[in-house]
């Protein structure tokens, strides 16, 4: 991250417990999960919020070929998104793999990248 | 409850004028639609303006006196924000105003300048409707979200992009005459699926265009049409919206669109009305399997069963179930702030008979607008009928 960024409070402690492979969301008491900056739960308004690990490795549940790219990724086109469960959570993230070896179902490995154009930290997945 | 009655709709033409303002289009559209109506521009008691990215687009924010002007109006005026479901919430609070007594005449717009930002711009103007944190900083696009949607459903209830192309070839069919659309020109399925790609599986014709426009409608009580003696054939008797996770990845499912369940069923009931009762739809076809997911969450067809409407032709203008005969925002155009409102302009003008597809309702009685912002984290639902 660049040192002129705003921090976002949540935000980058997520990202950073990503990268040092320990990943959590945030658990109510009802067991809803979610992921940081929360006050409180989403589901169930519940205010009493713990962190909670979840696994490194998820399921794919969707993945797109993106060829037209918003400004902050004109370098990196085309790329692999997708949206992958881990537990009760899904994360959106650049799979790092050829379309052709990427299908829906894919079990893959959570990680921390960075956008080839602005250098800004990225949520990544990995074919297990 | 009171319905809101039409007195006059307008639209400038969709399309490519990156040289024209959003006050420009405003003033065109909210122009026509008064004429329509035949009304004093004196007589209007407030305007709401739908409008989604004007600080980024020609960093103009504030548009509601700025478009009160636009118009030569001096009422109080309201922009309203909700993404791409932008004109549908305002077309919804002006409904209210007129119904609880707040106003007798309301104008509702929207507008949109868009090519002045070029693709690339527009994309990432448009993804600011997403989740930053979880969803614009990992690099989402809203060709690629919808790509996400789209596979995902063929993963989970079969279909191919050969499906989602007769989406795209009807609604194209739909605005070949058309004046006012953007695309006036029939395609075939093998240009669908041999366009570039923008994000896999969604290629260049399963997407709307970026779109430059404006629409306008004036609504009235019923009191104050009967009182000036106001020609009004349509009026909307019912108005729903609902929200969801605003990012894809947090909803129990990424092809089932509970915001869109919930406007349609709020909005029959406000009507009095059931899905049964409607003759034809226009809806939030921003990609072609936008369209699939909209008539399967409104109630039309089962979970998994909507893909092949298009294909099958029961969508289609001589269909069961016409849909989209504007042209839908993929064919028509698709000024995001602007479309809920153009929807509404369409459909009334589609009843009255002075729309170029008006003979495939000839005997119509209800229709149904549906306007979605982001991945249907907003949506909102009109119910028009033929007024008594």
């Amino acid at each position: 991250m660049s040192d002129d960024e705003i921090s976002n409070d949540g935000y980058d402690q997520a990202l950073d417990a990503i990268e040092n492979g320990e990943p959590y969301a945030l658990e109510c008491p009802e067991g809803h999960q979610s992921m940081p900056p929360r006050q409180v739960c989403p589901e169930c308004g519940a205010s009493d919020l713990e962190e909670v690990e979840i696994p490194l490795s998820g399921e794919l549940l969707s993945y797109n070929v993106t060829y037209v790219p918003t400004p902050d990724f004109g370098d990196d086109v085309p790329f692999v998104l997708g949206v992958a469960e881990f537990d009760d959570v899904r994360l959106t993230g650049r799979v790092q793999a050829d379309a052709e070896d990427v299908e829906v179902g894919s079990a893959v490995e959570v990680g921390l990248g960075e956008s080839e154009t602005t250098g800004r930290p990225l949520v990544t997945f990995d074919l297990a | 409850m009171a319905s809101a009655h039409i007195a006059g709709v307008g639209m400038t033409e969709f399309g490519e004028f990156p040289e024209r303002t959003g006050r420009d289009l405003f003033g065109e559209a909210g122009g026509t639609a008064i004429e329509d109506a035949g009304i004093d521009r004196e007589e209007i008691d407030a305007l709401y303006v739908g409008n989604f990215m004007g600080e980024l687009s020609e960093n103009q924010g504030h548009m509601g006196p700025l478009m009160a002007k636009a118009v030569g109006i001096d009422a109080p005026a309201t922009r309203i924000e909700s993404a791409c479901a932008s004109g549908g919430m305002a077309v919804r609070q002006a409904v209210k105003d007129v119904r609880n007594g707040e106003a007798d005449v309301v104008l509702v717009g929207g507008v949109e300048r868009m090519h002045n930002m070029g693709t690339t711009g527009a994309t990432g103007g448009l993804s600011v409707a997403a989740d930053d944190l979880w969803e614009i900083r990992q690099g989402i696009t809203f060709p690629g979200a919808y790509a996400l949607m789209a596979q995902r459903y063929f993963a989970v209830h079969g279909g191919d992009r050969e499906d989602l192309a007769h989406v795209a070839v009807k609604n194209h069919a739909n605005a070949a005459n058309n004046p006012l659309a953007q695309y006036q020109t029939e395609i075939s399925v093998e240009k669908v699926l041999d366009a570039p790609p923008v994000a896999l599986p969604m290629g260049l014709f399963d997407s709307s265009p970026i779109t430059d426009g404006a629409a306008a409608t004036v609504l009235v009580s019923e009191a104050y049409a009967e009182e000036h003696g106001l020609e009004t054939p349509v009026a909307i008797t019912g108005t729903g919206q609902g929200t969801d996770n605003l990012a894809l990845a947090e909803r129990d499912s990424m092809v089932w669109t509970p915001a869109t369940e919930d406007a349609g069923r709020r909005a029959y009931e406000d009507a009095g009305i059931s899905k049964d009762d409607v003759d034809f739809l226009e809806v939030h076809d921003c990609f072609t399997i936008a369209e699939v997911l909209a008539i399967e969450g409104l109630g039309f067809y089962e979970e998994g069963e909507g893909i092949t409407a298009a294909r099958e032709g029961e969508t289609a203008a001589d269909g069961e179930l016409p849909v989209n005969l504007s042209g839908g925002l993929k064919a028509k155009g698709h000024p995001v702030g602007a479309t809920g409102v153009a929807q509404i302009s369409e459909m009334t003008k589609l009843f009255r008979g002075d729309h170029v597809n008006s003979d495939a309702v000839e005997d119509a009685e209800v229709g149904l607008t549906h306007n979605a912002g982001g991945t249907v984290a907003s949506a909102v639902v009109h119910v028009l009928e033929v007024a008594e």
